[in-house]
């Protein structure tokens, strides 16, 4: 399946992008890390410490185990610092 | 109302976006109100404070968060406005409004509110100096004040 992935705040600048789309057979968004993870330093860097980042599919906050199937977008970043 | 979540770019004036909030509620006895602004460092070394947020998302937290206030607490109505881009210090932010029959639940939407988007709304803050610039990291206790809402439910 194609997916949009978007980054944001210091993900953003440790991955080099804000947005990508990649072919993928990820079944969760903790298998889509694990694919990302490997493939440069940066990814590998931006994803070392899992308990910093969030993750949300469609827009939706979602934990580590959510399935992919049927997603278009997929967003990771820090805890979120608003307000 | 759509235009009862807004984020924006623009400066807004507080004052003004309040009164026309009071105005515009009918039968409320309390209006509540919470700005935040931009806070210098310390040593009084901010140059710009900027905020990312993600188009769509923000949008709809906001209002999901909203629509969860005025179930809870049985508001009138209740308005967030948020900014994004670079912030200069003192400049304001964000402000959160609400309006209920009386004041104990217009007091505590607008703290849930602000405890909700602290946490669960995709902004995310940087901190520009003079020597280099940081993003700015959550703290745990905006995560432990979320904890209060669900026990009290």
């Amino acid at each position: 399946m194609k997916l949009d992935i978007l980054y944001f705040a210091w993900l953003r600048e440790r991955v080099g992008t804000a947005q990508e789309q990649v072919e993928t057979d990820a079944a969760t968004v903790a298998d889509l890390v694990a694919e990302l993870r490997t493939r440069d330093d940066g990814y590998a860097y931006a994803f070392s410490d899992m308990g910093a980042i969030r993750a949300a599919v469609d827009q939706e906050l979602v934990d580590g185990d959510a399935p992919l199937s049927g997603a278009r977008e997929v967003a990771f970043f820090p805890p979120m610092t608003g307000g | 109302m759509a235009d009862r979540v807004r984020v924006q770019a623009d400066a807004f004036d507080m004052g003004a976006e309040l009164n026309t909030f009071a105005d515009s509620v009918q039968g409320a006895g309390a209006v509540v109100s919470f700005s935040g602004i931009t806070r210098d460092l310390a040593d009084g070394g901010l140059a710009v404070m900027e905020i990312e947020h993600y188009p769509g998302m923000t949008e709809k937290a906001l209002t999901a968060i909203r629509s969860e206030a005025i179930t809870r607490f049985g508001l009138i109505d209740a308005m967030i406005l948020h900014r994004f881009g670079p912030l200069a210090p003192s400049d304001p932010i964000m402000m959160v409004a609400t309006a209920a029959p009386h004041r104990a639940d217009a007091f505590q939407a607008a703290e849930f509110l602000m405890d909700y988007l602290k946490s669960r709304a995709p902004f995310w803050k940087k901190e520009v100096t003079a020597s280099g610039e940081a993003w700015v990291a959550s703290k745990d206790e905006d995560e432990d004040a979320l904890g209060r809402w669900s026990q009290q439910s």
